[in-house]
């Protein structure tokens, strides 16, 4: 079976004053169709970047991106938003009130995807379909007439959900999408995701904080360090023996109501700077509580420590 | 008397389909020094609370009754040249939605320097130093020169930190924190949560904290609340609520929270929905989902025992 996404080598820089941030920096990836890959980070280390670019409203620096085996990433993103491939790339937006048309109601949040990229529609047909995928995101229909400012952070991200899964995408990008969710309709998201992935084979780049959602709905997990890829694997395996001292110490840091879960590893020390990153020093030098000299002097590459488990540390655990 | 007294609060809201109740008859208090964290399914008014807290409701919006008392101070009584020197110095609020609440058009450490100098009595100087130096308390990595940085040129996750340090900057009496850490990684969003809590402690912070991670509650707060519908169903010192939950809504949130290892099979909403806040409500607006419900439910008001520091809102409460 091919890649449904297949990223190879993608960089982006962001110019700050004389000097370039690296927010994304050399990253590959790939996501089958039908699978559920979920990508987790400090926060800034690049994910959304990541993502805006795979979904195309963001250009790369440098790098490919290869959807469904054709290549996307050269399309200007103003382009892309009239290639026949937007329906089929959704994302659903971190911050759910910066990405809804403020003068739009839920309705028309919901239609407009599906005005622009299906259709012909009747009045009824659209109203069917847009009470339908209200229904599906546990969004009550009675809000549908209201707009954001009238909704509550929660309704408006279901709202966000909804939109993006109108146009039947194959590969949907989703940006934290459970943050703003109450566990209850978080619960209802997620089942209805791992339908739709088993029902109809659609494929998900899932970005979250929330270690426990990954873990239920993703078979493979990515882990990001600033701008790096550091660890990816199989979910068991790298909950179950994180190879990546930045892994290791985000795991532990999991709330859980003190009813498991050993000691929570503080990360002291500075943060290395994204701008201007040195490229022989390991991001994750400074603050790592293994840090050796090997770390200073040479960036460690991704090596496969079995079964698809990578890791990019000179001193993996075990 | 306690820092922040809500007393039998009820709010609604205008719009074009009518009467939204959007709070009704909310008691709450939090004392010095104090996390009072409040809980509740998306839409149960939790924001809609905080706003009214700090003056700031929508202009759809009116009080029926109640009282809000700052330091003895009737808030819904007070001008606004009193609210807004309040607002900042003595308390403040982190928002949910942080992008869009931040000034998009001006530097993030100037937005905290200005908060400094109206509230502070510092030099600009020193207002520029203590921005650079509350960005780096929030862990922003470069925080001298990501100080310069406009809002759209930082992640959700460091908008979000940025909103914090500009609610801390001026030390407030009270803050209010919207899901403040739900852009945060488990890492990043424990060493934010240590500072909130260093300053609860040195200077006697009270802490509102609204949040749907009941695991963060669990670990954060010295008291819950709870919030259904508009509601406040049961409150309890921590430990107790998850001890012992009284209320069946309160039982059922903390059951549907997802364990560490649990399948998605496993995961059950709560079924149905929040009510329709528009139009005849039943005494209990919890009644058409509950378990337990009987006719003597929708008997007039429901009693409010209160002992022991617990308050619960239900008929027939466990
Ligand atoms: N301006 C408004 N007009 C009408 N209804 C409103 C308005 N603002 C909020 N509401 C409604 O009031 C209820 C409470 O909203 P609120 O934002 O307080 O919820 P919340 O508890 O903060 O939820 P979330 O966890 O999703 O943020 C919701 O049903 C919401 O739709
Ligand atoms: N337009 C821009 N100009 C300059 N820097 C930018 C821009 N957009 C993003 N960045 C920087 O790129 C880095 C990565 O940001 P990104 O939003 O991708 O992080 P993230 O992993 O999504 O974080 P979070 O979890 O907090 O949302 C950050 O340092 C951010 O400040
Ligand atoms: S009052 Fe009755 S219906 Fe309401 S929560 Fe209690 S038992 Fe259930
Ligand atoms: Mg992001
Ligand atoms: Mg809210």
């Amino acid at each position: 079976m091919r890649p449904l996404l297949d990223v190879v080598d993608l960089c982006r820089r962001f110019p700050v004053g004389k000097s370039q941030l690296h927010a994304v920096d050399m990253i590959s990836l790939h996501v089958m169709p039908g699978e559920a890959v979920g990508l987790v980070g400090e926060s800034g280390c690049g994910k959304s970047t990541l993502v805006r670019m795979l979904t195309r409203v963001l250009d790369p620096t440098e790098g490919s991106i290869r959807f469904d085996e054709r290549e996307i990433g050269y399309i200007p993103a103003a382009r892309f938003t009239r290639t026949p491939d937007r329906a089929l790339i959704q994302m659903v937006f971190q911050d759910p009130t910066e990405s809804l048309n403020p003068r739009f109601t839920a309705f028309d949040c919901i239609a407009d995807p599906l005005r622009r990229l299906k259709g012909p529609w009747t009045t009824a047909g659209l109203k069917a379909r847009v009470e339908d995928l209200a229904g599906m995101v546990g969004l009550p229909v009675e809000l549908l007439g209201r707009f954001p400012h009238q909704l509550s952070g929660g309704q408006k991200a279901r709202v966000g959900i909804a939109r993006a899964l109108g146009p039947e995408p194959r590969l949907l990008i989703l940006d934290e999408p459970t943050s703003a969710l109450d566990v209850s309709v978080q619960a209802v998201v997620l089942k209805l995701l791992d339908d739709l992935r088993r029902r109809l084979g659609v494929s998900y780049l899932f970005v979250s904080h929330d270690l426990n959602v990954v873990r239920l709905l993703c078979e493979r997990v990515i882990v990001m360090y600033l701008g790096k890829v550091v660890e990816s694997g199989p979910v068991e395996a790298v909950f179950a023996t994180p190879r990546h001292p930045y892994t290791k110490a985000l795991l532990s840091a999991i709330p859980s109501r003190g009813e498991e879960g050993g000691p929570r590893i503080r990360l002291s020390g500075e943060p290395r700077s994204p701008i201007d990153p040195s490229p022989q020093v390991c991001r994750f030098f400074g603050r790592c509580p293994l840090g050796a000299d090997a770390c200073q002097t040479e960036m460690p590459e991704l090596r496969e420590m079995g079964e698809g488990h990578r890791v990019a540390c000179h001193t993996p655990m075990d | 008397m306690m820092l922040l007294e809500i007393d039998n609060l009820s709010l609604n809201f205008r719009t074009r389909s009518g009467v939204v109740k959007a709070l009704e008859d909310v008691s709450l208090s939090v004392g010095r020094g104090e996390t009072l964290g409040v809980v509740g399914e998306s839409g149960s008014g939790k924001s809609v609370l905080s706003f009214a807290v700090m003056g700031i409701s929508d202009a759809a919006a009116t009080v029926s009754q109640g009282a809000i008392r700052f330091e003895g101070l009737d808030l819904l009584k007070a001008g606004p040249s009193d609210l807004d020197e309040l607002r900042g110095a003595e308390m403040a609020m982190i928002f949910q939605n942080p992008r869009t609440a931040l000034n998009p058009i001006r530097p993030v450490g100037r937005q905290i320097a200005d908060v400094l100098l109206r509230h502070a009595g510092v030099t600009r100087a020193q207002a520029q130093d203590k921005a650079v130096e509350m960005l780096a308390r929030v862990r922003i990595p470069d925080p001298e020169r990501r100080a310069k940085a406009y809002p759209f040129e930082m992640s959700g996750g460091m908008c979000q930190r940025v909103m914090i340090a500009l609610a801390l900057a001026c030390s407030p009496k009270l803050l209010i924190a919207d899901e403040p850490t739900t852009g945060l990684d488990v890492t990043t969003q424990a060493a934010i949560m240590d500072l909130v809590g260093e300053l609860a402690r040195e200077s006697r912070m009270a802490t509102l904290l609204i949040t749907h991670d009941l695991g963060l509650a669990a670990e954060r707060c010295d008291r819950i609340a709870v919030m259904h519908a508009g509601h406040v169903v049961e409150v309890a010192p921590t430990a107790e609520l998850f001890a012992r939950p009284r209320h069946p809504y309160t039982a059922r949130l903390i059951s549907t929270t997802p364990r560490p290892g649990a399948s998605l099979a496993a995961l059950e909403p709560i079924p149905g929905s929040l009510p329709d806040l528009r139009g005849e409500l039943a005494p209990c607006r919890y009644s058409a989902r509950c378990h337990l419900y009987q006719a003597e439910c929708d008997a007039g008001p429901l009693p409010r025992q209160d002992d022991n520091g617990r308050m619960v809102a239900c008929r027939r409460p466990a």
